[in-house]
C-alpha cells in the first residue's frame, strides 16, 4: 500500500524560535525581579503565623464600638461620597459638552476640556486628598473636594463619549424646526443621553463610597480616620468592626445602584 | 397669498463641498403652486443638498433663496431660526427623538416658537396641545399618542414625522426621500398624507423622490435633476422617456 505523508507543522522554525525566546525572557524577568525585591525568608515563611495571630486579635468583633464612633464616621463617609459626586457634576457637565465633537466643534475647546479631564484622572484620589488636607486642613471638606476632583475626569470623559454616540438625525430635525441651541440641547441631546447619564453618576457614586472609606487614612474625614486611629492604637477588634461596616455599606450601595439602574433603562 | 407672489425663489444656487467640485451648479427654481412638487434624479446628484440648502442645514456657497421676502442664504441666528419655523422638514430616516413619546415628538414642531426654559418645563400652550392631538388623529395614530416613538413601525414613524412638520405651521414642506425606507403600500399612504396636508394648508411640498412612478402619480410639477443641474421642469404628463434618459442616463432600465 502506498500512503502519502502530508507535511504539517503549526509553526515555522522561525516562529518556534521566537516563541521560545519570549518564554526565556519571561523566566529571566521573573528571576531577576525576585532577586531585586529581596524577600526576607524569615518574614516570608512567618506570614501564615502572623496572619493567624492578627485574625485572633481581631476576634471577637467589638460591636459595642459601632455606636460610639463607627456609625457617625460611616455617615460622614456616605456624605463625602454623595456631596463629592454632586459637586463633580458642576464641573463634569460643561467639560463633557465641550469635549463632545457633535456639540462644540472647536478643536481648542476639545483640547481645553481634555486637559482638565486628563489631569483630574491622572491623580489618584488619595493624592488629591493629601493636597486638599494641606490646603483646607484635615476634615470633610478635603474629602469632598478630593472625591469631586478625581471623579470629574471619569464622569466628564464617559459622558462626553455618550453624547457623541447619540443619533444626530433627531438633532438635525430639531434644528430644522427653528429651535434655539439651548432648546436643542434640552429636548434633543438630553432625552437621548439621560439613561447613560444616570447610570454613570450612580456608578461613580458607588465607586466614591468605596474611595471615601480610604480617604480618612490621610485625614480627609470619614470611616478611614477611625480605621487609622484604631490601627495605630493596636485595637484590632475595633479595626475588624470598621472593616465589617465598610463591607456592609459597599454591598448595600451595590444593591441599591443595581436596582435603580434596572429601572432607568 | 396672492397668485403672483412666489412661495420660494431659488436663484443661481451653488454648493461646493470641495472647492472646485460643485455639487449644485446654479439652480434656478421658482415655486408658486401648492401641492406636491417632486424632485427626481439619480442618487448623488444634489437633490438632498438642494433641500438642505433651503433650510440651511447646509450652507450654500453662492446664490439666493428668497423666502418670505428674505434671503435665507444671508439669514443669521435669530432671523434664520424664525425662517426655519416656517420650513417643515420630513426626513428619510424619520429623525424622531426615539425616547420621547409620540405626542411629545409632534409637539417638538413648536420648539421654534418657545424659549428653552418653556421647552424644558413642557409649557406647551393649550392650543398647541389641541393641534397636536388633532394632527395625530389625522395621521391615524391617536391610540399611540402616549407610546414611545421607538415602539412604532417605519410607516408610523414617518406619519409622526409629517405631523411634526405640519405642527410647525409651515409655509413650505420639504421632504427628503420620505418614502425610500418604506414598502410600496406605505409609501403611497405617506405621499397621500403629504398631498393632503399641502392642499389643506395651501402650501407647496417639495419632495425628493427616486420612484418615478410615484412622482408621476402625485406631483403637479416635476423637477428633474442631473449632475447638479435642473434638466427638466414641468408637468408630469409632459415628461418623456427622452427626459428620463437625460436625467438618469442609460435606457435599459426604462423597459
Amino acid at each position: 500500500m502506498n500512503t502519502t505523508n502530508y507535511n504539517y507543522q503549526r509553526f515555522t522554525l522561525r516562529q518556534k524560535l521566537s516563541r521560545y525566546t519570549v518564554y526565556l525572557v519571561i523566566i529571566i524577568a521573573l528571576v531577576q525581579s525576585i532577586r531585586t525585591v529581596e524577600v526576607i525568608p524569615e518574614f516570608f515563611f512567618d506570614a501564615p503565623t502572623q496572619m493567624a495571630d492578627l485574625f485572633s486579635r481581631m476576634w471577637p468583633i467589638d460591636f459595642d464600638f459601632y455606636p460610639i464612633s463607627v456609625h457617625g464616621a460611616m455617615i460622614e463617609t456616605l456624605n463625602i461620597a454623595t456631596l463629592g459626586t454632586l459637586l463633580t457634576l458642576v464641573f463634569a457637565l460643561p467639560l463633557a459638552l465641550m469635549n463632545a465633537s457633535n456639540v462644540v466643534s472647536s478643536v481648542w475647546a476639545h483640547w481645553i476640556a481634555r486637559f482638565f479631564l486628563v489631569s483630574s484622572r491622572s491623580i489618584n484620589s488619595l493624592v488629591w486628598a493629601l493636597l486638599f488636607v494641606a490646603i483646607f486642613g484635615p476634615g470633610v471638606i478635603a474629602g469632598v473636594l478630593a472625591i469631586a476632583f478625581r471623579s470629574v475626569g471619569f464622569v466628564g470623559k464617559l459622558l462626553g463619549e455618550a453624547i457623541e454616540e447619540i443619533n444626530m438625525g433627531s438633532i438635525e430635525a430639531l434644528r430644522a424646526s427653528g429651535a434655539s441651541w439651548m432648546t436643542v440641547l434640552l429636548k434633543g441631546y438630553w432625552p437621548q443621553v439621560m439613561p447613560a447619564f444616570f447610570s454613570l453618576v450612580l456608578f461613580r457614586w458607588d465607586i466614591n463610597v468605596r474611595e471615601s472609606a480610604v480617604l480618612g487614612l490621610v485625614g480627609a474625614g470619614g470611616i478611614g480616620v477611625v480605621l487609622n486611629d484604631s490601627m495605630n492604637l493596636f485595637q484590632w477588634q475595633r479595626v475588624s468592626m470598621s472593616l465589617l461596616a465598610i463591607f456592609v455599606v459597599v454591598i448595600l450601595a451595590e444593591i441599591i445602584v443595581v436596582n435603580i439602574r434596572k429601572r432607568l433603562i | 397669498m396672492s397668485s403672483t407672489q412666489a412661495f420660494l425663489e431659488i436663484k443661481g444656487l451653488k454648493k461646493e463641498y470641495v472647492a472646485g467640485k460643485p455639487i449644485l451648479k446654479g439652480i434656478d427654481v421658482t415655486i408658486k403652486e401648492q401641492g406636491i412638487i417632486a424632485i427626481i434624479g439619480p442618487s448623488g446628484t444634489g437633490k438632498s443638498t438642494l433641500l438642505r440648502c433651503i433650510n440651511r442645514l447646509i450652507d450654500p456657497t453662492d446664490g439666493e433663496i428668497v423666502f418670505e421676502e428674505k434671503d435665507i442664504c444671508k439669514a443669521q441666528n435669530q432671523q434664520l431660526r424664525k425662517l426655519r419655523r416656517h420650513l417643515g422638514m420630513v426626513f428619510q430616516e424619520y429623525n424622531l427623538v426615539e425616547r420621547l413619546t409620540v405626542i411629545e415628538n409632534v409637539l417638538t414642531g413648536r420648539l421654534g416658537y418657545m424659549s428653552a426654559w418653556q421647552a424644558w418645563r413642557r409649557k406647551y400652550s393649550q392650543e398647541d396641545i389641541n393641534t397636536a392631538f388633532e394632527l395625530l388623529e389625522a395621521v391615524g395614530l391617536s391610540e399611540q399618542a402616549k407610546q414611545r416613538a421607538d415602539s412604532l413601525s417605519g410607516g408610523q414613524r414617518q406619519r409622526v414625522g409629517i405631523a411634526r412638520a405640519v405642527m410647525q405651521d409651515p409655509r413650505i414642506i420639504l421632504a427628503d426621500e420620505p418614502t425610500s425606507s418604506l414598502d410600496p403600500k406605505t409609501a403611497v399612504e405617506i405621499m397621500e398624507l403629504l398631498e393632503r396636508f399641502s392642499l389643506e394648508k395651501n402650501i407647496p411640498a417639495l419632495v425628493n423622490i427616486h420612484d418615478v412612478t410615484l412622482a408621476r402619480r402625485f406631483a403637479k410639477r416635476i423637477i428633474g435633476m442631473s449632475e447638479g443641474q435642473v434638466v427638466y421642469d414641468g408637468s408630469p404628463e409632459n415628461i418623456t422617456d427622452d427626459h428620463l434618459k437625460k436625467i438618469y442616463g442609460g435606457e435599459s432600465w426604462l423597459d
